[in-house]
């Protein structure tokens, strides 16, 4: 008798205890500990706190080694803890421009009003692999610890101050901000969901556009006007309290760009804006977002959309890697019902022309 | 008549049925607009569950807002609840929720299912959780959401009328593969999911209620129970629910939905897609031979 193959719970069960053994590797190789992961893969770990969309140092470095080191598959993790989690309320705006800077610079300026300060950035470092681990170094006194933490204002806000860039609308304190966690996106999207969206977007994807749109896919080339890395204060409102206290501090990094695009609408024409934020030293990524998040509003300011970038729909739908892998592996779950039915159209589609053919005959 | 479930349970470091309770609100309000307004695509939002998005995951959202202690689960995948994407989904609601699961389609309250409706006739108060992958049944003649939720609100189902056209011109074929669109209490256009045309049928005047969740389109829609469902097809062109010619090798049927299957030898032949309605008959069969 015909019998048809399928695989339950035992198969499930081997194919987890596989996995563990795949994922601890050999046995007399030590094994890695959380602490080595947040301390020593950290830009892993950034990377997977923004895709897990979620700041905690200690969950990413347990999913990635969970993940066996997979970005996609540790940001999914992040994501599915995160889902279970109560949202205890809102923070107040964070203020970036209070950021204890670690690294800022600004490209557009010889000289910029605050400094310009390297940080720790593998921009200048020839990319040489070496077999033997750097560990021969000397620590730095940190020149920080002497002078203090140091903060400065935002360049982009002296250039819309001086009429060059495009001014923001004030931050109005009451102002409703979309939650992508509690509200659906549906298009159009307002910047407040896109740059949500943008901010847990599959970083590679993000980078692909925004190189899509320097390559000529679209007029969104841009200058950068500032980027920064740094500790951010969360300040949360306590109701109890009736006053807002600092319950945290978050890294971040910052990027504003600016574009020559003029803004059309307005009275006086100035540079339009773009903007990006990301958790951790995720300066790449910020610089992807901001040039992302400006070709995105060509609603807003009354320009064709003609390009993959510009197309919010597109890259919203598209930019997600955690749901992007997920409809790209489902092609593995069986499938025989739907190839049935099409297999026998097919051949019903097959069987009506050949009659035809003989009938003409 | 949805028990509310809140506070930890003790065999699950998890909320009961996984999501937390606003999540579960929010995912209820969209199913009773769902319901009220048939076949309209209500949007959702986000919430990841532990299988990939594509996997089930709208489906896995409804189940987890409405199960409740005294709900009985059946998870079936292509029909089949030995399927190992239906093992998965089964195990996850075992592990985080005290309801019964089952293989028995009488039995169940509520059947998640992914690419198939059960053979056996369902009835009053059964709740079907389709898996939807794409909510949209003219996304591939359309791309935009914007313009494809504006020719839903004037009803202006054109261009699924001329692809039909298209395709009975080119191919003398009025459609009926799988996830054909129907027409919902004769006002808005669904995709049913990709279940096989044969099982269309079972969508019209059925005494269960049918939800449908899209996790990553983050859609959710209704089929309120004993509502009108047209399949899409011109008068003089009916719909045609096409079916393999067969017998199943196990239970004898040949009016159930077969599967294709064929051993080492090469051997080919058919079973029941329906596992659950495939051991029904063979049971029945057995006693009824016993005595």
């Amino acid at each position: 008798m015909l019998v048809a193959i399928r695989g339950g719970e035992q198969a499930i069960e081997n194919a987890e205890r596989l996995l563990a053994e795949r994922r601890r590797g050999d046995p007399a190789i030590p094994e890695l500990s959380i602490e080595q992961i947040g301390e020593q893969l950290s830009l892993a770990v950034d990377r997977a706190m923004n895709e897990g969309a979620i700041y905690d140092r200690h969950a990413a470095s347990l999913a990635l080694k969970q993940a066996q080191g997979d970005a996609v598959e540790a940001a999914f993790l992040l994501r599915t803890f995160r889902a279970t989690l109560p949202r205890a309320g809102y923070s107040e705006p964070l203020d970036t421009a209070s950021m204890q800077i670690e690294r800022r610079i600004s490209p557009i300026l010889k000289q910029a009003p605050g400094g310009q300060f390297l940080g720790a950035t593998y921009d200048y470092i020839h990319r040489l692999l070496e077999e033997k681990s750097p560990d021969g170094f000397e620590p730095l006194i940190s020149s920080r610890a002497e002078s203090g933490p140091i903060s400065a204002p935002h360049v982009a806000d002296q250039l819309a101050c001086d009429g060059i860039a495009e001014r923001l609308p004030s931050a109005e304190p009451k102002t409703h901000v979309s939650d992508i966690t509690r509200d659906p996106v549906m298009h159009p999207a307002n910047r407040d969901l896109r740059l949500q969206s943008l901010a847990k977007a599959d970083e590679g994807f993000l980078a692909g556009l925004a190189n899509s749109t320097l390559q000529g896919y679209g007029q969104n080339f841009p200058l950068v006007t500032e980027i920064r890395v740094g500790d951010v204060a969360v300040d949360f409102k306590i109701p109890e309290l009736g006053f807002a206290v600092t319950i945290g501090y978050v890294t971040l990094s910052e990027c504003e760009i600016l574009n020559k695009r003029l803004d059309a609408q307005s009275a006086e024409p100035r540079f339009t804006r773009g903007y990006g934020l990301a958790f951790g030293c995720s300066e790449r990524r910020a610089m992807a977002i901001a040039v992302n998040d400006r070709a995105l509003r060509g609603r807003e300011l009354d320009e064709a959309v003609q390009c993959p970038i510009e197309d919010e729909q597109f890259v919203l739908s598209n930019a997600d890697g955690v749901e992007a892998a997920g409809l790209l592996q489902s092609l593995k779950l069986p499938h025989y019902v739907s190839f049935q039915a099409e297999l026998k159209r097919l051949r019903d589609i097959q069987a009506a022309l050949t009659q035809r053919g003989e009938d003409a005959l | 008549m949805i028990p509310s479930d809140a506070g930890l349970h003790e065999r699950s470091p998890y909320n009961f049925g996984y999501l937390n309770e606003v999540t579960k609100r929010m995912l209820r309000r969209a199913i009773l607009k769902a319901v009220s307004i048939p076949g309209f695509q209500v949007p959702i939002a986000g919430h990841e569950m532990p299988l990939p998005p594509g996997w089930g995951t709208g489906g896995m959202q409804i189940t987890a807002a409405l199960i409740g202690r005294s709900d009985i689960l059946k998870v079936i995948d292509q029909g089949a609840d030995d399927s190992i994407n239906a093992t998965s989904i089964r195990r996850f609601f075992a592990r985080v929720s005290d309801s019964r699961t089952t293989i028995s389609t009488r039995e169940a309250t509520i059947i998640q299912t992914r690419h198939r409706i059960p053979e056996e006739q369902l009835s009053n108060g059964q709740i079907i959780v389709l898996q939807v992958p794409l909510p949209e049944p003219m996304r591939s003649l359309e791309p935009s959401e914007t313009v494809t939720r504006r020719l839903h609100a004037f009803q202006d189902y054109g261009m699924l009328y001329v692809r039909l056209y298209e395709d009975i011109v080119r191919f003398g074929d009025a459609g009926g593969g799988t996830n054909h669109p129907v027409l919902v209490n004769g006002r808005y256009f669904v995709a049913p999911s990709p279940i096989p045309a044969f099982d269309n049928h079972k969508l019209d005047r059925s005494p269960a209620l049918m939800l449908f969740g899209a996790g990553r389109h983050r859609r959710v829609y209704a089929i309120p129970p004993y509502t009108t469902v047209e399949n899409l097809s011109f008068d003089d062109r009916p719909f045609v629910a096409r079916k393999v010619e067969g017998r199943c090798s196990l239970c004898g049927s040949s009016e159930s939905y077969l599967d294709a299957i064929s051993d080492d030898a090469g051997m080919r032949g058919f079973v029941c897609s329906d596992t659950s309605f495939c051991a029904t008959r063979r049971d029945r069969e057995r006693m009824g031979g016993g005595s």
